[in-house]
């Protein structure tokens, strides 16, 4: 791979993680077990949402500057296919709206169904902590555009790792019914937090450059973040190491093709819908 | 029913109704109030239901700052709010009314005074 398709595969991978978080947690609006927490999850959706423009408007402009040759065989789908054929700049929302499942590249954690409250804390306590570090670290990148976009993104991070680390507590240290629920939530979603730090070819080479985030650095202080949390809410750390991957590589769970229906079928039915 | 009756039915049912939310919610209600950037005092801003302060100012957080209205929260529990009662207004208010001479407009202020 070209140093430039690390560097789109790197931005596009991080555009997907917030996209298809922010879309799941976007399905709680209207359905919030209290006014005020509908409210909470909402802001921290559309935060997840902001960083997905910014990404995806990064990537598109990526994608359109590099070199003919370069440019094929970056996208798989159809859709997309078509457009890059017809010559015309791709943008922030072809990305998001012509893009097929296999594609994506977020981790298979975030597009794991919201099922309850409790299953909603785990998935964004598990994120929002690697995000927090990450980001920390991704400040620092001698890529000027994703230090500041990580520079922005720290702010938000360190909320909504606060908010989710709460629930966490209060849930897991509550009452009988909530802590069997958070502590079930946090078995079935353990074995999707591998893949937070798998390193491939792309997170290789872009960490050589001082651009990409050094995954492995990162690991022990996420782990040390869930064990403090969990301990405070009486929550048992999985001890199951064996761990789902492929998200990175386009290989997701069936879920994920029913959040793209959700999401694209507007711009697909309707190409270039405006309202 | 004669219209003092009805008025008390009235507000025997909006008690009843109001007692209901507060049993199902279970959450207790708290007063937010707001600092603006450009603000020195901090104004009332709603209320919100939580289940502590902690909670409470998350809350306000999302629901009372989100369009960058404030710098900084207070939260206090709605029951630690002891009111006047509006049906003692003669008595507390009116007697003030007739009482201009409380107002400091009977004095001449020297011109070497510019900031009263």
């Amino acid at each position: 791979m070209s140093n430039s398709k690390y560097l789109l595969d790197y931005t596009l991978r991080l555009a997907d993680d917030a996209l298809i978080l922010g879309q799941r947690l976007g399905e709680w609006c209207g359905h919030g077990p209290i006014l005020e927490h509908d409210i909470a999850l909402t802001n921290t959706a559309l935060d997840h949402m902001g960083r997905t423009r910014s990404l995806y408007q990064y990537a598109a402009e990526q994608f359109n500057n590099m070199p003919a040759e370069d440019k094929t065989g970056v996208f798989t789908s159809i859709a997309l296919q078509n457009l890059i054929n017809t010559s015309a700049s791709l943008d922030e929302d072809n990305l998001a709206y012509l893009r097929d499942g296999w594609d994506f590249k977020n981790v298979l954690l975030l597009e794991q169904p919201n099922n309850d409250w409790a299953y909603t804390i785990a998935r964004s306590f598990f994120y929002d902590a690697f995000n927090y570090f990450f980001f920390a670290a991704l400040e620092k990148s001698a890529d000027e555009s994703l230090a500041a976009i990580a520079e922005k993104s720290l702010k938000e991070a360190t909320y909504h790792l606060r908010w989710s680390s709460e629930w966490v507590v209060r849930l897991g240290d509550g009452t009988e019914e909530s802590h069997t629920r958070m502590q079930s939530a946090v078995n079935e979603l353990w074995m999707y937090t591998g893949e937070l730090f798998i390193e491939n070819e792309t997170d290789n080479a872009l960490a050589q450059q001082g651009i990409g985030v050094d995954l492995a650095s990162i690991k022990p202080m996420w782990m040390e973040r869930i064990t403090s949390v969990f301990e405070e809410a009486n929550i048992n750390t999985p001890q199951n190491s064996w761990m789902q991957k492929g998200g990175r590589e386009g290989r997701h769970s069936e879920h994920l093709g029913y959040i793209l229906t959700d999401l694209q079928f507007l711009q697909r039915t309707y190409p270039g819908m405006q309202w | 029913m004669p219209a003092k009756q009805q008025k008390r039915t009235r507000i025997v049912y909006i008690i009843m109704a109001q007692q209901e939310i507060t049993k199902k919610s279970e959450w207790p209600l708290w007063e937010v109030f707001i600092r603006s950037k450009a603000g020195l005092d901090h104004k009332h801003a709603g209320s919100l239901h939580a289940a502590d302060a902690q909670m409470a100012i998350e809350n306000a957080r999302d629901v009372y700052t989100r369009r960058m209205e404030g710098v900084s929260i207070w939260v206090v529990e709605s029951k630690n709010i002891h009111a006047s009662d509006p049906s003692e207004a003669n008595s507390l208010y009116d007697p003030a009314n007739d009482k201009i001479y409380r107002h400091p407009t009977f004095y001449n202020l020297p011109d070497e005074v510019k900031y009263m």
